[in-house]
């Protein structure tokens, strides 16, 4: 198969997904009886964002994509890791603990704050891969439920060890050596571009190398796909199930990361929740590839950037486009069945085209 | 033995079912590269238990499968009491009364028994009393003694069986077909299940009994079919024929013609297990003692019905299990408590008895497949990386030298033929000089010609001074290939035979344990 029809073919289950989400999106509006209707809605979101959304967009990108990418390194093994969300949470507010307490200065807090955010992202999703390993406890049940754990234990500390000031608790604040805002493309209210997006790009080519280029990144593919045929090829499963788990913890520990430093400073109502469920969602519609994600992050940031005007010019809620979300990834899913189904019947019919001339010298 | 099994029409308090004949004709069915079943004939007679044996890969799944209307035959008739009939679902079969018990129970482990007997039946007999006064008649006529307000999940294997061929005898069916049912039995389960099955029969109600042990099946048989490479090469009446001969019919007597070709056969163990045990979990062994020596350049075939041990072993030998005393040799190094990777990088090749399972990721392309189970050797990787030109150079060798038939090396594994599959693998597990080979069914489900290639290749590497673990139930390939044979019986070795001078009897005899029981 030539390389054009196999992007054809990558390209075609998205493709029709977000067809049918865009459809069916129409459809709960039409039939939800609003006086705005469907095309109010999609002239809405398909206008041109102004700068301070661009930014904004950008921003969400990187955040989804490092979300994304944690969920698809143990999705690419057959670990379904859904515990991302408490990964990054418990991760994010240990991190603000530990810069804003500035026991280093500028720089190296920074690095020292991003190592700590991964070990804790590791750590939280390291038990779940020990307890898969030695107890065979399912990760989807377990993660769920550090995911609570993680909640309450942040939501306790917070209370207990945080600065309490009106109605909020927050860490301490960062100090302004160690700020990292970022590149302003436009005028300085529209916002900066965070620095440590380049989080996102660095994640996205080392998981792309680890994947493709590596034997640790073979052997992690080759457990997803067939485990029997890992273990008859000398894969250890349960190795793989523990190092996958913690590098997915990692990734899921610098979700936050960029807009910490960039511009929230403190662990506290600015903390943006959500996003790893958001990943999980992210890493189904690109396949868990690399790039495939990419799109993947870029349209749901999209949408939810341009959700937000809907209020101003329509009487449409922006949770609608949480419709186009779902549907999107739902139907993805078994778009790529189907995708993949018909892609191996045509591949067969070469291969049988192919042999269709020797294959008769068998008749003896 | 629970209850003494009534004798045929006798005991039936209520009016006898009559069962159809069943007729299977000339039944054909292909896959890509692969022929499932051809010529197959077949005729249950009304009210017998009628037993169609073959060793694994013989064709009895798919013949089963095209009888109860998973799949359609591409040649022959089925004729149900002598007309001819053709199904699109199973649904069709249990129309006519044709119903199955599959091996793997499908049941829904929260529900109740009689609502899994009703699941998917409600037309029959509604959901209510009605349908349990059903499930009630049908448990205490054939004496199955199910409760229908009880769990599955509290139900033990043999009463879950029960149910199964319960839910099969509520959607009224005559003809019942069991795949392999006292595969998950225990010996007392077994007797319990074949009282059951008299019952039926006295009953008026025919049964497709599938097997391929041949206690059970002189037993509980009134007529028996036996299927080899697909085709049905012979029946036999119980009583009339003794196991040895049935397992001759079943693993093929034609003997090859003798191999010339002389011995390579060197005095260097490369391998070398001394009373090699394994336990399961609930204590039981799975081989006893097992010790045997291979040479380099020598062939050693296991003969043995299938589940004997064998499948342990192999996995034993490759590290996969973890054996509870003895001892393993490669060459001169104790490997015992090797995995699996170092022992393939130490020059293991393998090919597993079930080549998607465990030989192939399908979905992936050739050259991804060349890199499995080589992934810390050149020319697939390069320190830690992988070495993709490497290992796609070394993939059209392979598809080259082992005559794979693809497209290309971009090909999912998936798309190929049986046959070229294992091609593959051979030509895969014979790269980077390996000194050992584990061979499991090498042939199994592959065309004749892609068979005759790989016995060439597996000889010529002998010849080249590998060393050769061949586990067959194929004794033409066996008796063929090997140049000594071990019989494996229950996890034993219970003889040792030369290939020159071997009958498909003598091994027969000693695969079923010979005169003993």
């Amino acid at each position: 198969m030539n390389s054009l029809k196999r992007v054809g073919f990558a390209l075609l289950a998205p493709v029709i997904a977000v067809l049918i989400a865009v459809l069916a999106t129409s459809v709960v509006i039409a039939a939800s009886g609003s006086d705005s209707s469907a095309g109010d809605f999609w002239s809405v979101i398909l206008s041109k964002p102004d700068n301070r959304l661009l930014v904004n967009i950008l921003n969400q990108t990187t955040m989804i994509y490092l979300a994304a990418v944690a969920a698809a390194i143990g999705f690419r093994m057959g670990l379904f890791n859904i515990g991302v969300e408490g990964q990054y949470l418990l991760a994010s507010y240990t991190a603000a603990t530990f810069a804003g307490a500035a026991l280093l200065p500028g720089a190296l807090n920074i690095m020292a704050t991003l190592v700590i955010a991964m070990a804790v992202g590791a750590i939280w999703a390291g038990i779940a891969g020990i307890l898969r390993t030695t107890r065979g406890v399912s990760e989807v049940i377990s993660t769920i439920m550090l995911n609570s754990i993680a909640l309450i234990l942040v939501g306790y500390l917070l209370d207990r060890y945080g600065l309490h000031g009106g109605n909020q608790v927050r860490t301490k604040d960062l100090p302004e050596s160690s700020q990292l805002a970022g590149w302003l493309p436009f005028e300085r209210p529209d916002g900066p571009i965070w620095t440590l997006g380049l989080l996102a790009v660095a994640v996205g080519v080392g998981f792309w190398v680890l994947l493709n280029k590596t034997r640790f990144g073979f052997d992690l593919r080759a457990t997803g796909l067939s485990q029997t045929a890992a273990v008859a090829s000398g894969i250890k499963v349960d190795r793989m199930v523990l190092i996958s788990m913690l590098l997915s913890g990692a990734v899921a520990g610098l979700i936050w990361m960029p807009a910490y430093f960039g511009s929230a400073h403190t662990y506290g109502t600015t903390f943006q929740a959500g996003l790893g469920f958001t990943g999980i969602a992210v890493a189904l519609l690109g396949r868990n590839q690399p790039v495939g994600m990419v799109f993947g992050a870029v349209l749901f940031a999209f949408l939810s950037t341009q959700s937000n005007t809907l209020t101003f010019q329509t009487d449409i809620s922006p949770s609608i486009v949480q419709i186009t979300q779902g549907v999107a990834v739902l139907a993805v899913v078994i778009a790529y069945e189907l995708v993949r189904r018909y892609r191996i019947r045509l591949e067969q019919r070469t291969v049988a085209r192919a042999r269709t001339a020797p294959v008769q010298e068998v008749t003896a | 033995m629970p209850a003494a099994p009534p004798a045929p029409g006798a005991s039936s308090t209520e009016a006898v079912i009559e069962a159809p004949e069943v007729r299977l004709i000339g039944i054909g069915k292909r896959f890509p590269g692969v022929i499932a079943n051809h010529d197959v004939e077949v005729t249950i007679r009304p009210a017998t238990v009628h037993a169609l044996i073959g060793e694994n890969g013989a064709g009895k799944s798919t013949l089963m499968k095209i009888l109860y209307g998973v799949q359609k035959p591409d040649d022959g008739t089925i004729e149900v009491g002598g007309t001819e009939r053709s199904f699109r679902t199973p649904t069709d079969a249990i129309g006519v009364g044709i119903g199955m018990v599959f091996q793997h129970f499908m049941l829904a482990d929260n529900l109740t028994a009689l609502e899994n007997a009703v699941l998917g039946a409600e037309k029959l007999h509604g959901i209510g009393d009605k349908a349990r006064a059903e499930f009630e008649s049908i448990s205490e006529r054939y004496g199955f003694g199910l409760r229908p307000d009880v769990l599955v999940e509290k139900l033990g294997v043999a009463d879950r069986q029960r149910l199964e061929i319960l839910k099969v005898l509520f959607r009224g069916a005559k003809v019942l077909i069991l795949d392999e049912p006292t595969a998950v039995l225990v010996p007392q389960e077994v007797d319990a299940l074949f009282a059951n099955l008299r019952d039926l029969r006295a009953h008026g109600h025919s049964i497709l009994f599938i097997s391929h042990k041949l206690d059970e099946v002189l037993a509980i048989a009134d007529d028996i079919t036996v299927m080899r490479r697909g085709t049905t090469v012979g029946s036999a009446v119980p009583g009339e024929v003794t196991k040895q001969e049935l397992a001759e019919m079943m693993v093929g007597s034609e003997l090859p013609s003798p191999e010339t070709s002389e011995s390579t056969v060197t005095d260097v163990v490369q391998l070398s297990l001394s009373g090699v045990t394994l336990t399961d979990d609930a204590g039981r062994d799975l081989l006893s003692d097992i010790s045997f020596d291979i040479h380099r350049g020598e062939i050693l075939g296991i003969a043995g019905v299938e589940g004997n041990g064998q499948a342990e072993l192999v996995e034993t030998v490759m590290g996969m299990r973890r054996l509870t005393s003895g001892r393993i040799l490669l060459g001169e190094e104790d490997v015992t408590d090797w995995d699996t990777r170092r022992l393939r990088e130490s020059g293991v090749g393998y090919i597993p008895e079930d080549r998607h399972r465990h030989g192939l990721l399908l979905d992936s392309p050739l050259w991804e497949n060349r890199i499995l189970g080589h992934q810390t050797r050149p020319p697939s990787v390069k320190g830690p990386w992988i070495n993709r030109s490497g290992a796609r150079k070394d993939t059209r060798r392979i598809v080259d030298e082992y005559d794979v038939r693809t497209p290309g090396i971009d090909t999912v594994a998936r798309a190929l033929s049986g046959g070229n599959q294992q091609k593959l693998i051979i030509g895969r597990e014979m790269s980077g000089d390996p000194v050992l080979l584990i061979a499991s069914h090498p042939t199994r489900g592959v065309d004749v010609g892609a068979q005759a290639a790989i016995w060439s290749h597996i000889k010529r590497a002998r010849h080249d001074g590998l060393a050769v673990l061949l586990i067959s139930a194929d004794l033409d390939e066996l008796i063929g290939l090997s140049d000594r044979i071990e019989v494996i019986l229950r996890g034993r070795m219970v003889g040792t035979f030369d290939p020159a001078g071997v009958t498909p009897k003598d091994l027969g005899a000693a695969m079923t344990g010979g005169g003993e029981a």
